[in-house]
């Protein structure tokens, strides 16, 4: 949707096209819709293959308007804020404590590893199967999957902590709340940040990967549906809502980096 | 050494610190660093340590710092424990996402000192050190020079009652250096703290101590116990005078 995404994703601070940041992805996006309609006219497919953008333009009109939409989006929503919350609330704990004692990491690192190897797709039927194919299963899925790159942006975050910066701290007789307070948080806070800005996108993923393996609402039952009724249409419709929901949710991490790592900034 | 009055700030007593390096299963058999050294400091005193490399200077101050704990030995204050100490490490080290002032104000907010009051000390001290308008400031935009006169700032800000600086010039060019003894002179008269500072300059000592005690190589022990008599305020010219090089010279012999 922005250039300035691609560019915040690689770090690299460019002022010379914030001028235009919107004018031209949309000349883009107009570019891509364009080639959409050409594809649909030429080869004459039929609407349940590939919609034309008429079509889903309509189509979004519609489910917008009946309440649809806005009904499963909030669901996806909130499974999706739900889950990012629990995936960081914890992977921020247990990064302290792997940050803090080699012990302790020498402990359970070899499983969290090991976790990562298992696709999360693979385990996804099996929670719905656990705990039911209502929203706990899908937060649970979005918290498992935006964990570990969280997890492992905060412990890199604060091991990246200056030696040197401590010790004034303890020369300053600072307790431990305060050592906490006022130099690991702001101090990882760059790289932590980044470890949220993955897991941002990744909450989307998971709570569709556990709506698709079951579900009686949310974005991914609203795809189930339309595949189910050649309703293709509705599954485009869908689709973009999900991009939009992610997009926003790395605007909001993004938003939140200006703000808080305005020091950074040339 | 047997000034009586007043009682001593700080007093070393047979100090040693070894570390446990390279495997060595108990400190004893570690890496020897200092000591044992016995000397006490003053109220209000300037005390340079000088040493060569690897004398353990900056582990002396690193232990009456409580950075580290002493193996052998111990420390004593005058009020019995630690008091408030100001430190000024080699490097500036100042928080880069803070502003100068934020980064002055630091030690007033562990010690919870209201934000208010915090803020009007830091103006002071910002004035002190002569850094008006880069109160906002952040360190990235600093020179070096700056930025340690904001880490000085920044060890003066709770009113210390030491004042331990490890080596504060010695990442500074020459001219930088030499304007920032004049300055730290000045602030200490202005403030009379008492003052222990590790360097590897004979000037740097001649020109900011009373007394200076020179450590032998490694471990460091307490080869020479100078004071220096020289004259306040000291300038650029007494450098060139008899008693200086005579000065100069005693510590030269006492390094090597």
């Amino acid at each position: 949707m922005n250039l300035n995404l691609v560019r915040h994703f690689e770090g690299i601070p460019n002022p010379k096209t914030t001028k235009l940041p919107f004018l031209l992805p949309l000349l883009l996006a107009a570019l891509f819709v364009a080639g959409w309609e050409l594809t649909v006219r030429l080869t004459d497919l039929p609407a349940f293959i590939l919609p034309s953008p008429a079509l889903v333009a309509a189509r979004f009109l519609r489910a917008l308007a009946d309440g649809t939409l806005l009904y499963h989006a909030a669901v996806t929503f909130v499974q999706v804020v739900s889950g990012l919350f629990a995936g960081v609330l914890s992977a921020l704990l247990l990064g302290y404590a792997i940050a803090k004692s080699r012990l302790f990491e020498r402990l359970v690192s070899p499983f969290l590893v090991a976790s990562q190897a298992i696709p999360i797709v693979a385990i996804a039927p099996l929670l719905v199967i656990w705990f039911g194919p209502g929203m706990f299963s899908k937060v649970l899925i979005g918290a498992l999957i935006v964990f570990f790159p969280v997890l492992v942006n905060t412990v890199v975050g604060l091991r990246a902590v200056p030696r040197s910066l401590y010790e004034l701290m303890r020369s300053l007789r600072a307790s431990r709340w305060q050592i906490l307070r006022l130099l690991e948080i702001p101090a990882a806070m760059p790289v932590f940040l980044g470890g949220l800005r993955i897991g941002a996108t990744l909450s989307v993923i998971g709570s569709v990967v556990g709506e698709l393996v079951g579900a009686d609402r949310g974005l991914g039952f609203l795809i189930n549906v339309g595949r189910g009724q050649y309703d293709t249409a509705l599954v485009f419709v869908a689709v973009f809502t999900l991009i939009a929901l992610a997009l926003a949710l790395y605007g909001v991490v993004l938003l939140l980096e200006s703000r808080l790592l305005a020091w950074q900034r040339q | 050494m047997t000034r009586k009055t007043p009682p001593p700030v700080v007093s070393v007593h047979h100090l040693s610190v070894l570390f446990a390096d390279g495997g060595a299963s108990s400190p004893e058999e570690g890496f020897h660093a200092l000591g044992p050294v016995t000397f006490s400091v003053y109220p209000r005193e300037f005390v340079c340590v000088l040493g060569p490399s690897g004398s353990g200077k900056s582990t002396l101050l690193r232990a009456l710092a409580g950075l580290l704990s002493p193996t052998k030995g111990e420390i004593s204050f005058a009020g019995g424990e630690r008091p408030r100490i100001g430190f000024v490490f080699q490097q500036a080290n100042l928080m880069p996402w803070r502003s100068v002032l934020a980064n002055i104000t630091l030690p007033l907010e562990i010690e919870n000192v209201p934000a208010g009051a915090a803020r009007l000390r830091a103006l002071e001290l910002v004035e002190l050190v002569g850094l008006q308008g880069f109160e906002n400031s952040l360190p990235r935009d600093l020179s070096g020079g700056m930025a340690q006169r904001v880490a000085l700032a920044r060890a003066l800000a709770h009113d210390p009652e030491i004042l331990l600086l490890d080596e504060p010039f010695g990442s500074l060019d020459a001219l930088t250096r030499e304007r920032m003894w004049s300055e730290l002179s000045r602030i200490w008269q202005a403030r009379q703290k008492t003052v222990i500072m590790v360097t590897h300059s004979i000037s740097e000592a001649l020109f900011l101590a009373d007394r200076v005690l020179v450590l032998t190589a490694r471990p460091g022990r307490v080869k020479l116990d100078l004071t220096v008599d020289l004259p306040r305020p000291r300038e650029e010219e007494m450098r060139y005078t008899l008693h200086f090089g005579r000065l100069a010279r005693r510590l030269k012999e006492a390094i090597e």
